[in-house]
């Protein structure tokens, strides 16, 4: 008699279920999507997401620290020192800019997003920016290049810095030559001036 | 050659075309069939391009998301677009599969739901052909998707093929029992298997439809021929036989293009078929709910109704989860059959006393 019962209620409950569920679907018929289309709709970006760097060169000062802080090695940065000619006016925080950066170069396809970069810049030129959509056919194109010199500047620099190297050097050497001749002066340490 | 009993809607319109006089009455009726053949067929072909959209735009809705939106206004040249896409498709027959059987089961199984169109009421004057047994005609044509669908999964050589195509002929073998038995209730009901006097003998109002007129076996009888017609149309949650987390797509996993969207659109005509069946027999079919509204066309009213169940169909899909073979056996033997029997024994009762 109980499984009798039990038979009838199963019947029961299974039909019961079904209504339960098929009004549960019909209210959510109504209900207002959540979807959001995408391209055309975007949900805006919290203000500490990390994405897009972005590094105002004209505010770089060329320090390194970036670079030096990155986990994954990103960033690749070129420096040479400034000329005496030169003159390329201060950052935003005052200080004087003494560096060329002919090449400041972030590779997103290594970037880690952890965003320690921009807590060390001293000028805040290095920022995460709300930009996400940056998909490339190519790998190589994820290499963002940030410096504002043309290849004919950087190479007239690269060619300027090359002469005033072998310059040091050769007063290096004349130096070392006349402290070999004087004995008694200071031995080999005149490379290191500024 | 045409039998006065065989009344064709396709037949009477040529008859009547004074250019055609010249051809002998064979070709006419000959004529006529292809005819009614090309018309069916379309309507099957524009039903599965809505069908599928809406199908999509419900699923969508109900789990709160929007379905198809980018092509065309909200997304409804979707199905055509994906359509175009089928046609275009490398049509693809793997190497070791029965190439014979593997080209001729999707033909076979869409010209099953293609070849119940001829008995369907769909107005007072607009069958193709009334036929004295209609719903038996229905049943046994209806009965030889399997071969089809074990063509399909056996010639593939595929085991998630065999598997699909193994349960699809389990379950629809089993489902025909309840099936039978339902409709028997209604032929019980009405006295006669012709489509078209079981439709006349439910005239006169809702109340006279045999889901409400033989009330409660009548509604029983309904309620089993729905559900038992779900599980033969392998709908969800029926749809052991193409069980994507289980078997790939089942006996449909070889095929690509334009042959499987053959047994996709076997699936929508199908779809189409069960609910006009079930309209013909306990809804009603053409008549009008109340006399009131007798100025809406029958070809409306059944359309109507049909697409309402065809829409409990896609509702249905989007609710429930699939069961599981011991519970769909259960379900079919256990339940729906001894269920059938009753409303059969009840219905007899009704009709004798």
């Amino acid at each position: 008699m109980q499984s009798v019962n039990q038979y009838f209620l199963n019947i029961y409950i299974a039909i019961k279920s079904v209504l339960i569920g098929m009004s549960i679907t019909f209210r959510h018929l109504f209900t207002k999507s959540v979807t959001v289309q995408y391209p055309r709709e975007r949900l805006p970006i919290p203000g500490t997401s990390r994405n897009l760097l972005l590094n105002k060169i004209e505010d770089c000062i060329g320090c390194d620290q970036c670079v030096r802080v990155c986990p994954v090695n990103c960033i690749t940065m070129d420096t040479i020192k400034v000329f005496p000619e030169d003159d390329l006016g201060l950052a935003s925080d005052g200080s004087k800019k003494r560096l060329w950066l002919p090449r400041f170069d972030i590779d997103m396809a290594k970037c880690c997003y952890c965003g320690l970069c921009t807590y060390p810049c001293p000028t805040e030129c290095l920022i995460m920016t709300d930009e996400y959509e940056y998909a490339t056919y190519e790998r190589n194109d994820l290499v963002f290049k940030f410096t504002d010199l043309d290849p004919i500047q950087i190479a007239e620099l690269k060619e300027k810095d090359h002469i005033r190297s072998m310059e040091k050097e050769k007063k290096k050497l004349e130096t070392a030559k006349q402290a070999a001749a004087k004995p008694g002066k200071n031995g080999g340490k005149s490379g290191e001036g500024t | 050659m045409i039998q006065a009993e065989y009344y064709n809607i396709f037949v009477k319109i040529i008859d009547q075309l004074a250019v055609l006089d010249f051809l002998p009455p064979v070709w006419k009726f000959i004529l006529a069939s292809v005819i009614a053949a090309l018309v069916f067929f379309h309507v099957i072909a524009i039903f599965a391009l809505v069908a599928i959209w809406v199908e999509r735009k419900v699923a969508g809705h109900i789990q709160d998301r929007l379905g198809p939106m980018e092509t065309g206004w909200h997304g409804v040249l979707q199905t055509l677009a994906d359509a175009i896409k089928l046609l275009i498709k490398e049509d693809i027959i793997a190497g070791g599969i029965d190439r014979r059987l593997f080209v001729l089961a999707p033909v076979i199984v869409f010209m099953t739901a293609l070849a119940v169109f001829v008995v369907f009421p769909v107005g007072e004057n607009f069958i193709v052909s009334d036929l004295n047994i209609g719903i038996l005609y229905i049943v046994a044509i209806s009965t030889l998707v399997v071969p089809g669908i074990i063509m399909a999964g056996w010639s593939s050589n595929n085991k998630w093929s065999l598997f699909g195509a193994m349960r699809s002929a389990a379950q629809i073998v089993s489902y025909e029992v309840p099936v039978g038995l339902a409709i028997v209730c209604a032929v019980m009901a009405a006295g006669s298997l012709s489509m078209q006097t079981i439709v006349e003998s439910q005239a006169g109002g809702f109340w006279n439809w045999f889901i409400f007129s033989k009330f409660p076996f009548g509604f029983i009888a309904f309620f089993i021929y729905f559900v038992a017609s779900l599980a033969e149309i392998n709908r969800t949650p029926f749809d052991l036989p193409e069980a994507e987390s289980e078997i790939v797509a089942g006996y449909m996993t070889e095929y690509s293009g334009m042959r499987w969207s053959f047994f996709f659109l076997a699936e929508y005509g199908n779809m189409l078929a069960v609910g006009a069946i079930a309209t013909t027999l306990f809804l009603g079919g053409w008549q009008t709910p109340i006399s009131l509204l007798s100025f809406i066309p029958g070809p409306v009213w059944f359309t109507a109704k049909t697409m309402f169940l065809v829409f409990v169909h896609i509702w249905l899909r989007w609710t429930l989860p699939r069961l599981r073979v011991d519970q769909l056996m259960y379900m079919c033997w256990k339940v729906l059959t001894p269920f059938a029997f009753v409303s059969i024994f009840g219905i007899g009762l009704w009709m004798t006393f």
